[in-house]
């Protein structure tokens, strides 16, 4: 006989029904041949069918509330525009304190300031992002003249981020218009095909520095900020939390030194 | 997503149930569970969503016995736990199913989480091995080692007495 030898692993293999048939023939005829080997997996077996019998009724019983999947879904999509509403809610009622003096760059900027570059991004997300045969106008490979032109047309040296990291490729980017000027857009996409935008443009306050802010239209959700002047928006259909970390990944690739 | 999770929902429970013995505290991590698989579903490498679920739940519930531990707090190891577990099963098999279950509580933690994911949650020996993060040589000798010792509780066998074909300890 040159068959493989028996090993133990076999053994554990027979039982967990997971060998290919000819290897289970083989291990079944060695049990043939030996019985006290036999009887030790039959009770391995036995074991298995016991353990499986004991749990089975847990699966079986109705999910709670909690665990229904499409509510949790949903409260993760509603989140980024909850955190959008209170901080409307919050100027609308003129909450001062801490609240409004973070927000008081906001509100110098009026029509100019963040939301309105949010907007913008959310804007150039719906008409590129599902763009299949021309997203972006310079293609990744021309990175470098991609950052030549929009650091021209914007007036000062930009940089195109890199979001490797967090499993995004650089596809391109374009100029897109804007109420206030030109503003320059990125796009990425992941291995899923799943895609992000980040735009940039000067704001008209030129030292306006901003916390990181929710934002959210439509299905469309990011985070907006201001670092020297310069505002930055990262937008996507993912939720907020997955996108937090590419953002603050953004910000600390193009914050003024 | 939903078409590829949902289904995976009551294995999930029955996994968390088996470790924490609790059902609440199990439940609890489920959505735990579920809440970051929703939030990281696209950074999920390709591979078994069955095993990437396992995985998630795994890592929440070594951080729970880990912040348990250093709390001074002990997993109940009487028999409330058995009897809650079983409660809704068949009657006639009730008295093996509690014994079964009494003996796997018996087991060290490492030994339990391969024998339940591998004998009740179906995974591949490659994927418990992910799960668990160990080489799959040590998936199976801790298989091994669990099967090898729940089956001596259950017989009362001493260990010198049990035929093997490699060496077990």
């Amino acid at each position: 006989m040159n068959r493989r030898p028996i090993t133990e692993d076999d053994l554990h293999a027979y039982v967990d029904q997971a060998l290919e048939p000819e290897r289970r023939a083989e291990v079944a005829s060695y049990l043939d041949d030996h019985q006290d080997v036999a009887a030790r997996v039959a009770a391995f077996a036995t074991q298995r069918e016991e353990l499986r019998g004991a749990f089975a009724s847990i699966a079986d019983e109705p999910l709670p509330a909690e665990l229904n999947l499409s509510h949790i879904i949903e409260s993760r999509r509603r989140s980024p525009m909850r955190a959008w509403w209170a901080i409307a809610a919050m100027l609308l009622l003129g909450i001062g304190g801490l609240g409004g003096w973070t927000m008081r760059g906001v509100l110098q900027e009026g029509s100019n300031g963040l939301s309105a570059l949010a907007q913008e991004a959310a804007y150039s997300y719906g008409v590129y992002a599902p763009d299949r045969v021309r997203p972006v106008e310079i293609r990744a490979s021309d990175s470098a003249e991609l950052t030549r032109w929009v650091s021209n047309r914007l007036k000062q040296p930009v940089k195109v981020p890199d979001l490797s990291v967090s499993g995004y490729r650089l596809m391109g980017g374009r100029l897109v218009a804007t109420s206030h000027g030109p503003a320059a857009m990125f796009m990425y996409d992941d291995d899923h095909g799943d895609r992000l935008v980040v735009l940039t443009r000067p704001m008209s306050n030129r030292n306006l520095d901003t916390p990181m802010m929710p934002q959210s239209t439509g299905d469309v959700a990011g985070f907006v900020w201001a670092d020297g002047g310069m505002g930055y928006t990262l937008v996507g259909q993912l939720p907020g939390d997955t996108l937090k970390p590419i953002a603050n990944e953004i910000r600390k690739q193009t914050r003024p030194i | 997503m939903l078409v590829q999770v949902e289904p995976l929902i009551p294995a999930l429970r029955r996994y968390a149930r088996a470790l924490l013995r609790d059902r609440v505290a199990a439940d609890d991590l489920v959505q735990d569970c579920l809440e970051r698989a929703v939030s990281h579903w696209h950074q999920r490498r390709d591979g078994s969503v069955r095993a990437w679920l396992f995985s998630i739940l795994h890592n929440l519930a070594v951080t729970q016995f880990r912040q348990a531990t250093a709390r001074g707090r002990h997993m109940p190891i009487d028999d409330a736990g058995e009897r809650e577990l079983v409660s809704a099963a068949a009657q006639e098999h009730r008295l093996i199913y509690q014994d079964v279950l009494k003996k796997l509580a018996r087991l060290p933690e490492e030994q339990r989480a391969v024998l339940l994911l591998v004998a009740v949650e179906d995974l591949s020996y490659a994927d418990a091995a992910g799960v668990l993060k160990i080489p799959v040589g040590t998936v199976m000798s801790r298989l091994s080692r669990a099967r090898e010792r729940l089956l001596q509780e259950m017989e009362g066998v001493a260990p010198g007495n049990v035929v093997a074909l490699r060496g077990v300890k």
